[in-house]
């Protein structure tokens, strides 16, 4: 998932802001902050496996996830594809207990990280969403905040001490891939940023707070190729650290960053393989017709 | 198309009976939609002009600083506008965050059902004749007692309080999803949310609700005909008493024999539909402010 620079510098003009430093993207810089030795040593290359044991979700009466069973490898990126409407969200959004946030919906099943089912009464919701942040379709930045302010909000919200925040903040923004876009203009409106930008910054907001698993649910639906191009790096990168879910409806997205692709349909897991094998020689007739697209 | 000496008309063109028709029925539902924008903009450039035209020889900045006089003359309303002033700040203070609460837990704790009928007692609420918020704070704290600044208030805050709840509700609801995900996901507390991330992005609209409730409040007649209503010609600062205010000093005005209070009657009019209308041009500034912050997060 390399890039060479001079399509990274092409990549650069097409994008709308003008601080720029070309070896800002340079993979081996990213490769050195990704490993973690700037980390508290209990956060240093510790991922999780995510376990989801007989999952089934529901909005009201309509059964939207049917019984899946699937584990989140540490260190690997799991791709989930499926059409539209298949359940792919859903299944993501009760790993972090968003599901539930909504109005009739609820789940069955187990989710367990390290083996504490995160659906339990014991468990709160809260203390899940720390272990587990997410990445959303569409940029979503705290309109009244400052970049700075958008990063920092996590580490509000679990109160962390406040000089120990510029060092945080700015390391989840190295993470992301945007502190050379936004270190002359940390008070500006996280808005003002472009989509791409928007993105990145939601992506080291979710970071900041040093998650365990992060879940990106379409994160570049909304953006053009190139911000595309430079989110899936940013994923290669973060998966040395953070066990990564990542739902798409783009196919090529999924085997160009995934190692582990899960197949969804009709709320149901088709299959699950590594990504070269589902993509080259899948076992279930409906993964190769979708892969090959004449399906969903 | 008999007629084959011309040539023949291209469809774009042609001037058919049905075009004709559409085409009035567009002029005349263009024209009395317009009308009636007219009309309503007019009642109210009429309202104004006369209350100006009929207020402005009376007004004065001793009109605004001198206590009432009863007789002749003399005197002005500035312990009505000190009045006033009280009543409102401290219905305000006891609305706002009541209807704020209520918008609150409207929006974002009740259940679909708990929600619905909410909002449909707060309109309710809301349409209850004011002359009757007036009789039940009299029974309640008048009797017995006294009329007083407290419960004219109390009054004014029985009327405000469904306006800021439903329209803070709209506020709230307006706050874009996706807003409030990515507080929660990001492990705030709903509460936590809605303070940190939901009611800033909402502020300016939340601020606009509560103006334009306290511009309704200001005005407000009835809720105070039983509760503060007999009051001394002078400045008084005191609550627990009764408190002068605008709108029963016009009323007790123009119910005057003499041809001066009645002129002092519509500069108080006057005084009164500046304030308002000075608000509520304040509201439309914070409104504007809460649309640009709430676009920002829909994008």
């Amino acid at each position: 998932m390399n890039l060479d620079q001079g399509d990274l510098n092409v990549a650069h003009s097409g994008e709308t802001t003008e601080r720029r430093c070309p070896e800002r993207m340079e993979p081996s810089r990213h490769v050195t902050i990704a490993s973690g030795d700037a980390q508290p040593s209990d956060a240093t290359d510790s991922t999780r496996r995510v376990r989801l044991e007989g999952l089934n979700a529901f909005y009201r009466n309509h059964h939207a996830v049917r019984d899946i069973n699937l584990s989140f490898e540490p260190g690997r990126v799991m791709g989930i594809i499926g059409p539209s409407g298949c359940g792919k969200s859903t299944m993501v959004r009760c790993i972090n207990r968003m599901h539930e946030e909504i109005p009739g919906a609820r789940s069955e099943g187990r989710v367990l990280l390290d083996d504490i089912d995160l659906q339990s009464s014991e468990v709160d919701a809260v203390s899940v969403r720390r272990l587990v942040g997410m990445v959303f379709q569409k940029p979503n930045p705290f309109p009244t905040m400052s970049i700075f302010d958008n990063v920092a909000a996590g580490l509000r919200f679990t109160g962390t001490p406040r000089r120990e925040r510029a060092e945080r903040v700015e390391r989840a923004f190295e993470s992301a891939g945007l502190w050379e876009e936004v270190k002359e203009r940390l008070t500006n409106p996280g808005v003002s940023l472009s989509g791409g930008q928007q993105q990145r910054l939601c992506i080291a907001r979710a970071l900041a707070v040093e998650p365990d698993v992060l879940l990106m649910d379409e994160p570049c639906s909304a953006l053009d190729p190139v911000a595309t191009l430079k989110i899936e790096e940013l994923i290669g990168q973060l998966k040395k650290k953070v066990t990564i879910a990542l739902v798409t409806h783009n196919m090529q997205q999924a085997a160009r960053v995934a190692d582990t692709t899960a197949f969804m349909l009709g709320g149901e897991l088709i299959e699950v393989d590594s990504t070269e094998k589902m993509f080259t020689n899948p076992r279930d007739e409906r993964t190769e017709q979708y892969v090959t697209g004449r399906y969903g | 198309m008999s007629d084959s000496s011309f040539p023949r008309r291209h469809p774009l063109l042609a001037q058919t009976e049905h075009l004709r028709r559409r085409r009035f029925v567009n002029r005349v539902m263009e024209l009395s939609a317009w009308t009636g924008a007219v009309i309503a903009v007019g009642v109210l450039a009429v309202v104004i002009t006369s209350v100006a035209t009929e207020g402005i020889s009376s007004l004065s900045i001793s009109f605004l600083t001198t206590p009432t006089n009863p007789f002749g003359q003399a005197g002005g309303i500035s312990n009505a506008i000190v009045g006033t002033g009280i009543l409102v700040a401290l219905a305000t203070l006891m609305a706002v965050p009541i209807g704020i609460l209520v918008a609150i837990y409207s929006s974002e704790f009740a259940g679909p059902r708990s929600g619905f009928v909410i909002s449909y007692v707060l309109d309710v609420l809301n349409g209850v004749p004011t002359i009757i918020t007036g009789i039940f704070v009299f029974g309640l704290l008048v009797v017995g007692h006294q009329q007083s600044g407290w419960a004219g208030a109390v009054a004014l805050a029985i009327v405000m309080v469904p306006l800021v709840s439903r329209s803070c509700h709209e506020v709230l609801t307006l706050v874009p999803d996706a807003v409030k995900e990515a507080g929660l996901a990001l492990g705030a507390s709903r509460w936590r949310t809605m303070l940190t991330v939901i009611i800033p992005t909402a502020l300016g609209g939340l601020i606009t609700s509560a103006l334009l409730a306290v511009a309704r409040a200001a005005g407000e007649t009835a809720p105070l005909l039983f509760t503060s209503s007999i009051f001394p010609n002078l400045v008084q600062t005191d609550p627990s008493q009764v408190l002068p205010n605008i709108p029963v000093t016009i009323f007790q005005f123009s119910e005057s024999p003499e041809p001066a209070k009645h002129a002092q009657a519509w500069a108080a009019a006057l005084v009164l539909i500046v304030f308002v209308f000075v608000v509520n041009i304040v509201a439309r500034l914070f409104s504007a402010q809460a649309r640009r912050r709430i676009a920002a997060g829909r994008q």
